[in-house]
């Protein structure tokens, strides 16, 4: 029962950091990259704007190091709850 | 040495590399035709997967898309990476620990359904058929204009080279030619762009090159660009001129396509554990961003150099004399990508938007009779080193690096196809009793057939080999992203709402571009002109994947409500899925 529990417990920290990695996604790409892209405007990069950067290159440097980052957090976890691999 | 001879011999050589392979890296079982004995290096398969992914679309096509339109067509950059978030947080691992070998073993296991197993190998071969076609049409296209030969032929030459090592060494061999193959392109992308970037900014690194000043008028290069381009009335590069909307749920299908494409998610079986799998999706994209982050740069100054060589004296001036052209333009007039008729007959390529109403007068004015110049956007890549004048072995080099790309995307779908062929439908339903010695051959006898099959189309392309991002994508993301998420993250869907969320999300998907592009995609047969006035809330058909992928999750989650709840170990297979220890026993019972 108790590694039961354990595993729940597992499970809803990492759908806690799935959650806050996936929002970070849709800012940069959905919301920076788009969407707030006239709020940005004001902002200038290399002869355009900050949300041309985003779009042609800044959201994909957020992804490569979004996918570390949660590789690195949910290896940490696996240890932490004693669920890693032999 | 002549041109010809140094393009033969460098992509000889290329391919003698990926032959030898194939010998060295010979399957002896299952485990490692479909597998590659889950024995890969995490680094070594996120090379292999970067190169399994791009694919001439990726290599040839991109920087062309978004050289002609710029900002408007950013969807590419963002689609085709930000699937690998999804595919590193929502599925990889998950599917690794399930320690199967194929996509639709998941679902039909998960979801207790022969049914289930059947519908999501039909999604994965149209969308993988769809994909290959492409593919080979590429290596006919890459092999007539660099080694001319005939087009047929060099299909020929490429589909021999796949089957040698495909047919061979299956996953081992197609994972170790794909690291090679990787090497090659990313080199024959990266080499003329550096040229190009250190030419026109003087900085070396083209993402860097892409944000700072262009050398001859000191001005920021983008904001050159969107001079240059909005004098001759065409739409300023980097504005944003589409429906917000559609440009959302474009780059959203393309992220969830991208995640659910099963040759990008097989690759991931490949590794030895869970924790691989997610570092090796990391490792995925950095060797994927290595293309993605030099394509906008390639895509602004291949741009930039075009208006240019037309307009040596600045857009102002008199352009280019047709007699006067450069060697390059010539070499592609050859191949007919490149168009010249002279409308006022002043021997002078005027090239312009004459679709822009505000422009007509000026236009006028100058005497001008319409645009002259027709360029398709696949050759920018190609010509890219002539333009710039580069020297000959980097031409050479991005032949070989154009042939890398097809290849290693073609053989990554066969394999995906011939494995669903052998072990779902084979092994899963019609023969269960078959011993390893002979699903192995029947994946081989597949393999050979699936490319046989794919030659064929290539030699005869049908009227869908043109829609693979409405159709390769759009299918997988209405249909087999959506299953395999619910399958990891619900217990609660059972066989009956995943079927109905699939066949749902795929009908409807499949409709909407069929009311657009015609039935069957036969010409004439369309209900509605695919132009955004017509479409519904400006959604393109290219766009609706998302649209399909969200009514397949609603659909699946109101059926499973109403309908019994999966039985007792369907729970415990999911709880077990979720938790990396025990990847290694969930293997050995293969």
């Amino acid at each position: 029962m108790s590694e039961h529990s354990s595993n729940n417990e597992y499970w809803a920290a990492n759908i806690r950091l799935v959650t806050i990695c996936l929002i970070i996604w849709a800012l940069v790409s959905f919301g920076f990259g788009i969407i707030l892209r006239p709020l940005l405007s004001g902002i200038s990069v290399g002869g355009t704007d900050l949300g041309f950067w985003f779009a042609q290159q800044g959201s994909i440097i957020v992804f490569l190091l979004l996918i570390f980052f949660y590789a690195w957090r949910m290896n940490a976890l696996d240890r932490k709850f004693g669920v890693e691999e032999e | 040495m002549e041109q010809y001879t140094l393009n033969l011999l460098v992509v000889g050589a290329t391919f003698l590399l990926y032959i030898g392979i194939a010998i060295w890296a010979r399957a002896g079982s299952t485990s490692e035709f479909y597998a590659a004995g889950r024995g890969v290096n995490p680094v070594v398969n996120g090379m292999a997967t970067a190169a399994d992914w791009m694919s001439a679309a990726s290599f040839i096509s991109m920087a062309g898309l978004i050289a002609f339109t710029g900002y408007d067509n950013s969807s590419f950059l963002m689609g085709w990476t930000g699937g690998y978030v999804l595919l590193a947080l929502l599925l990889a691992p998950y599917l690794r620990k399930f320690g199967k070998f194929t996509v639709p073993e998941f679902i039909g296991d998960r979801f207790y359904s022969k049914t289930a197993r059947m519908v999501a190998v039909a999604c994965l071969i149209i969308a993988s058929i769809t994909y290959v076609i492409g593919q080979m049409t590429g290596v006919g296209v890459a092999f007539s204009r660099f080694l001319e030969v005939e087009n047929d032929t060099g299909l020929f030459i490429g589909a021999a080279i796949v089957f040698f090592y495909a047919v061979l060494g299956g996953m081992k061999g197609v994972t170790y030619t794909q690291v090679a193959q990787y090497c090659v392109l990313i080199l024959a992308y990266t080499v003329p762009a550096i040229f190009i970037s250190l030419q026109l900014t003087g900085v070396a690194l083209p993402p860097l090159g892409l944000f700072a000043d262009h050398a001859a008028s000191g001005m920021p290069l983008l904001t050159k660009l969107d001079q240059v381009v909005t004098d001759l009335g065409f739409n300023a590069y980097t504005e944003h001129h589409t429906n917000t909307l559609n440009m959302v749920l474009f780059t959203l299908s393309l992220m969830i396509g991208t995640a659910g494409l099963p040759h990008v998610i097989i690759r991931f079986f490949t590794v030895p554990k869970v924790s691989d799998a997610r570092w090796s999706a990391g490792w995925a994209l950095v060797f994927i961003a290595l293309l993605y982050l030099t394509a906008p740069a390639v895509g602004a100054m291949a741009r930039l150099n075009l208006m240019d060589t037309i307009y040596p004296g600045g857009a102002q001036a008199e352009p280019l004399n047709y007699e006067e052209r450069p060697d390059w333009m010539k070499n592609w007039e050859i191949t007919g990508l490149l168009k010249f008729e002279d409308k006022n007959g002043d021997g002078r390529i005027q090239f312009y938007n004459d679709k822009s109403e505000s422009f007509a007068a000026t236009a006028e004015a100058a005497g001008w009779k319409g645009s002259e110049l027709t360029v398709n956007q696949d050759i920018l890549v190609l010509a890219n080193p002539e333009i710039a004048a580069l020297p000959s072995w980097v031409i050479a080099l991005v032949a070989a690096g154009g042939l890398a790309a097809a290849l290693s995307t073609a053989a990554g779908l066969l394999l995906a196809i011939s494995s669903a062929v052998s072990h779902d439908v084979v092994k899963g339903t019609l023969a269960p009793q078959i011993s390893e010695k002979g699903e192995l051959l029947t994946a081989r006898i597949s393999m050979a057939v699936a490319i046989g099959v794919a030659t064929w189309l290539g030699l005869n392309p049908p009227g869908f080999a043109a829609q693979t991002v409405a159709l390769a994508f759009g299918l997988a993301a209405a249909t087999i992203f959506p299953a395999l998420m619910m399958g990891i993250f619900s217990t609660r869907v059972n066989d009956k709402g995943a079927v109905a969320g699939m066949l749902t999300g795929l009908v409807f998907t499949i409709v909407y571009i069929f009311v657009y592009k015609g039935w069957f995609f036969v010409p004439g047969t369309n209900q509605l002109p695919d132009t955004p006035d017509n479409w519904i809330f400006g959604i393109s058909p290219l766009s609706i994947g998302a649209v399909g992928a969200m009514i397949n999750f609603a659909v699946a989650n109101m059926v499973s409500r109403a309908t019994d709840e999966p039985p007792q170990e369907i729970r415990e297979l999911v709880e077990s899925i979720r938790i990396p220890r025990g990847s290694k026993a969930a293997t050995a019972d293969h």
